[in-house]
Formats: structure tokens, sequence, C-alpha cells
């Protein structure tokens, strides 16, 4: 994992590296060890005293039912973005991967909500399905759905869903693009010749030969749903009504904000940060065994 | 392949053209609500067409605000979501393609604990450690400041990754070559290795640039004063809690410029911009 031939020098290669250093141990490790130890403490009322409490912020948080309640809710949300945006792009990739006339303007077209930010994309829908102005909530109450987010938890739920799940289709689309552009065509035109359908080529060919790029996009869209969802809650929901849209990081960031319990604000960041190791750690396998095939 | 091939295309075409209206509608929804009156807005009796408030309404926006007591012109946000994408973007770029030169082309003591250390960094996004980050930035009194904004944003291993990966590429040749020449370290780092590294800084840059330029959490945090929000921190600020305070040309013209400069740099970069996507991700 090395050039055989190097530059000789004692101090410039430290020199080189001291800045990223520096930018990593005083913004990553530092903050990332304090909200560790911060886990293990608790602050008086006042923020006078802190004592060191052992697992006690962790038990406290564990033995609330609310808590898994975040928990499973978080996980829903994400299967559902992922399942919803995969999905949709999946088609899209499929039928853009056809030599087509104006190929490359749909994939122009297809790609830019890459670029809008997460709690623009909040604004945007909020303002589409708001009950009392929105022109798509008027279409849904015309149709006899009472709808109103502000209220009912579901459909606050749905609309989060929804507005991730939009932002993320370009994202995907692109990746699976990419994964449909790798496939051979000889593999194709073989299942052809032996008579299969599109339909069957599709599902016995096209996509046992992208589970990779599945299981990659899998993977990533979680963790997409877990973090960058955070500008969306925050400008459509605010978590609500009743917490029914509180993500883990939204509750990470309402309890140690708004309600300054900075004990058990750090035991849920220390929770989310063994999940979103372990999440990596499949990720990484994954690329490993992607190399070897 | 000749079955209903026509038929086929057509519907195909029809697909993506669905898509593409998907995709598009919101903006579109966004767009022709920044050229309306916002009593007919607020009435629920939008339009779907464009009204005639353009020029108006994105001359308040960017030079005045919203008509709030609290209100700062859009354009100063647009200034410092531009100068925190740049400090992003730029700030990581140097500091990683240094720091990967150091790691490929020099032989010294812990120089794999300080690959892995850096490397780690890659685990974790700065949503997990926020609070103690907010605590070390207003310890350094960096609160309310560019500095504040961008580095802890800096601090992270995916561009020193693509350019160490980038380096184990080129040939030893060059730097054999280069060494005959007469060329030391900062000559080849200079003359040979930056101009190879040209395309791979773009695209990161692209991707970089539209990461700093979207970050939400971090400067919500951070930023207290009116005058050193970003984009993306006014236009949620902007929407009261109340429905009939909001403006809702203002804000749906916020959102408009806020999207216009990550999306302009992804259409027109498009090649760098899916290489660089590409590549981070690996």
């Amino acid at each position: 994992m090395q050039k055989q031939s190097v530059f000789q020098s004692r101090l410039l290669p430290y020199a080189l590296v001291a800045p990223q250093l520096a930018v990593v141990l005083i913004f990553f490790y530092w903050p990332a060890a304090q909200a560790v130890l911060q886990s293990f403490l608790l602050q008086d009322a006042f923020g006078l005293s802190t004592t060191f409490v052992w697992f006690e912020n962790y038990r406290e948080l564990l033995s609330q039912p609310d808590y898994f309640t975040t928990i499973t809710r978080t996980f829903v949300f994400s299967f559902a973005i992922a399942c919803a945006s995969l999905s949709l792009a999946l088609l899209l990739a499929v039928m853009a991967d056809k030599p087509l006339r104006g190929g490359t303007l749909y994939r122009t077209l297809l790609i830019w909500p890459y670029a809008v930010a997460p709690p623009v994309v909040g604004v945007l829908w909020v303002f589409m399905l708001n009950p009392s102005l929105g022109i798509l909530a008027h279409r849904l109450q015309a149709a006899g759905i009472d709808w109103n987010p502000l209220l009912d938890g579901d459909q606050a739920a749905a609309l989060i869903i929804l507005a991730a799940a939009w932002k993320q289709i370009s994202y995907n689309f692109l990746f699976f693009l990419a994964g449909l552009q790798s496939i051979p065509r000889s593999v194709m035109e073989a299942a052809a010749i032996d008579g299969a359908r599109p339909m069957r080529r599709f599902w016995t060919v096209t996509f046992p030969l992208l589970s990779p790029t599945i299981f990659f996009l899998l993977v990533v869209n979680i963790v997409y749903a877990f973090f960058d969802t955070f500008g969306i809650i925050d400008t459509m929901t605010r978590g609500g009504p009743a917490k029914a849209t509180e993500t883990m990081v939204y509750k990470v960031y309402v309890d140690g904000l708004l309600g300054g319990n900075l004990g058990s604000s750090a035991a849920q960041s220390v929770i989310l940060m063994i999940i979103v190791i372990l999440l990596t750690a499949v990720q990484f396998r994954f690329v490993e065994r992607k190399v070897t095939y | 392949m000749v079955e209903h091939e026509g038929i086929r295309r057509y519907v195909a075409h029809l697909i993506l053209w669905i898509g593409i209206a998907i995709v598009a509608f919101p903006v579109y929804v966004a767009f022709v609500a920044s050229t309306q009156d916002n009593a007919l807005i607020a009435n629920g009796q939008m339009s779907l067409l464009p009204g005639g408030h353009f020029l108006e309404t994105y001359y308040k926006t960017i030079f005045v605000g919203t008509s709030g007591s609290t209100r700062e012109p859009v354009g100063t946000m647009l200034f410092n979501s531009f100068v925190m994408a740049m400090l992003v973007a730029l700030g990581k770029i140097a500091i990683s393609i240094i720091s990967a030169y150091a790691i490929v082309y020099f032989r010294f003591p812990f120089r794999m604990p300080i690959f892995w250390i850096i490397f780690i960094t890659l685990m974790l996004p700065v949503e997990v450690r926020i609070y103690p980050t907010y605590k070390i930035v207003a310890d350094l009194h960096l609160l309310d400041s560019y500095a504040g904004l961008s580095l802890p944003l800096i601090a992270s291993a995916t561009a020193t990754l693509l350019f160490r990966q980038f380096f184990m590429t080129i040939p030893e040749e060059l730097l054999e070559a280069s060494r005959i020449d007469g060329a030391g370290p900062f000559r080849f780092f200079w003359d040979t290795l930056l101009p190879l590294s040209r395309t791979n800084m773009a695209a990161l840059f692209v991707i970089l640039f539209i990461l700093g330029w979207n970050q939400y959490l971090w400067p919500l945090l951070i930023t207290t004063r009116d005058d050193m929000q970003t984009i993306q921190i006014g236009i949620r600020k902007m929407i009261t809690t109340t429905d009939a305070l909001t403006e809702w040309p203002v804000v749906m013209a916020t959102a408009v410029l806020a999207m216009l400069p990550p999306v302009f740099v992804v259409v027109v970069m498009q090649k760098l911009f899916v290489r660089g996507l590409v590549e981070t991700e690996k």
C-alpha cells in the first residue's frame, strides 16, 4: 500500500498532515469523546454540579417506552423512504436505460433535485400540502379525505416520508442507471434469444445483476433517512403533532437544546453513533465483496 | 428484442415524462407562488400560472426581506451561504490533498496510525456529536463566524481517501523522472501532482460545494445573529407558526433562490458532478 520511491524528509510530512490532524482532533475526536463522557454524567437542575453516574443515563433512557417508539419510528421512516424512493428510481432508470432519443436530456431533468437542500424540500411540500392553502391539500379534501397533518400524526408522517423520498429519487436514479449500464448487452440479448419476455428478463436477469447496487443504495438511503431528514422534519412538522414525526436525530436535538437534558441527549448520540458504525461496517464489507467479484 | 418495440418506446417516454413532472412539480409551484399576490395564496386561491409580481417579490426578497421586525435581506443570506460553501469545499480540498500527499509520498513514523485517525472520521456525521462540537466552537469564540460555520464540516476523511486512492494510481516513473530533473517534494507536488489532480479536485469541489451550501443543523445551532444566517436557516425562520402571517411569495422566492446555485452547478457541471458523486461514495 505504499509507493516504492518516496521522498526523504524528517519534518515535512508532519507539516503536511498537521492541518488536517488539527481539524480532525479538535472538531471530531474531542467532541466525540465529550459526547461519550457526557453520557456518563448527570448535571443537576441548575447546571452547577455534575456527578459521574456510569450507565444511569442509558438506564433511564432505555426504561422509557417513548425512546423505543422513537427508534421504531426512525426505522419505519427509513424503510418507507428507501422503498418508495428506490422503486420509483429503479422504474425510471430502467426506462432511461433504453436507447431512446433525448436520453441525456432525461438524465439532466431527473438528477437536479439532488442539489435541493432538505429544508427547502420541506418548505416546498409543506406549502403544497398545507391544509388551509395548499393546492394539493385542496385536491385531497375535495376527494373526501380529511387532510390535516397539523393534527393527524399518521398524515404528518406520510408528509415527511413523501418529501424525503422525493428528494432521494435523483440520487438513486443516477446509481441505478450506472448499474444498469454496466450490465453487458450480450447477457440481455442472450436472454431475449432464449425467448424471455421483457418482464421476465427484468426479474431473472437484470434484477439479480443489479442486487449489489440495490443493497448499496438501501444502506445509503437508510443513513440518509437517519440524518438528512432533519431539515425536512424541522421545516415541515418540527417533530409534531405529539412527537409523531420525531426521529432519533430530531430527539437528540430537542432534548439537548430545548429540554436542556444534555446527559440523555449525549447517551442518545452514543447510541446513534453505534448504529451508524454498524451500518457503515455492513456497507464496507459489501464494498469489499464487490471488489473481489 | 423486436417484440412491440414501438409501443414499448412510447411507454418509456411517457413514464420518464411522468417522472420528470413529479420531480419538477413542487419547484414549479414554488416559482408560480413567488410571482403571485400573498392575499390570493393565503385564501387558497392560488393559480397554477405565473402571476405579475415577479420583479416586485424578488426585489423585496433579495434587498429587503420579509415585513417582520427581525427581517434580513435574502441577499445577505445568499452571501453567507456562498462563503460557507466555498470555505467548506476549498478548505477540505486543500487540507486533504496535502495530507494525502504526505501519506502516499513519504515514509515517516506514525504514518499508518495517522492515516487511521483520519480514516475513522468517515464513520460519524456531525449530527451525532453536535452539542460537544457546539461547546468547543463556543469556547474558541467562533460562534457567528465563518470559521465556526465551516471548520467542523471540514473534519472528515472523504477527500483524503479519494486523493490517496488517486495518487496510488499515478505511475512511479513520474516521480523518478522529476527526481532526475532535480525536483524536490514541493516542485513535484506543484508541477506534476496538482495538474494531474485537476479533474478530481473539480469533481470533489462540485460535491462539497453542494454539501456546504445545503447544511442545516449546524448553522442552525451556531448562528445567533441574523446577519450571519445562511439561506437555509433564513427560510425556516420565515415560516411563522400561524399561517396567516407567513408571506408565502417571499418564502417561495427564497426557496427558489436557495435552489438556484447548487442546481445550476449540477446541471452545468453534470459530468464532474456524476463523477464526484460516484467517487465519494466508494
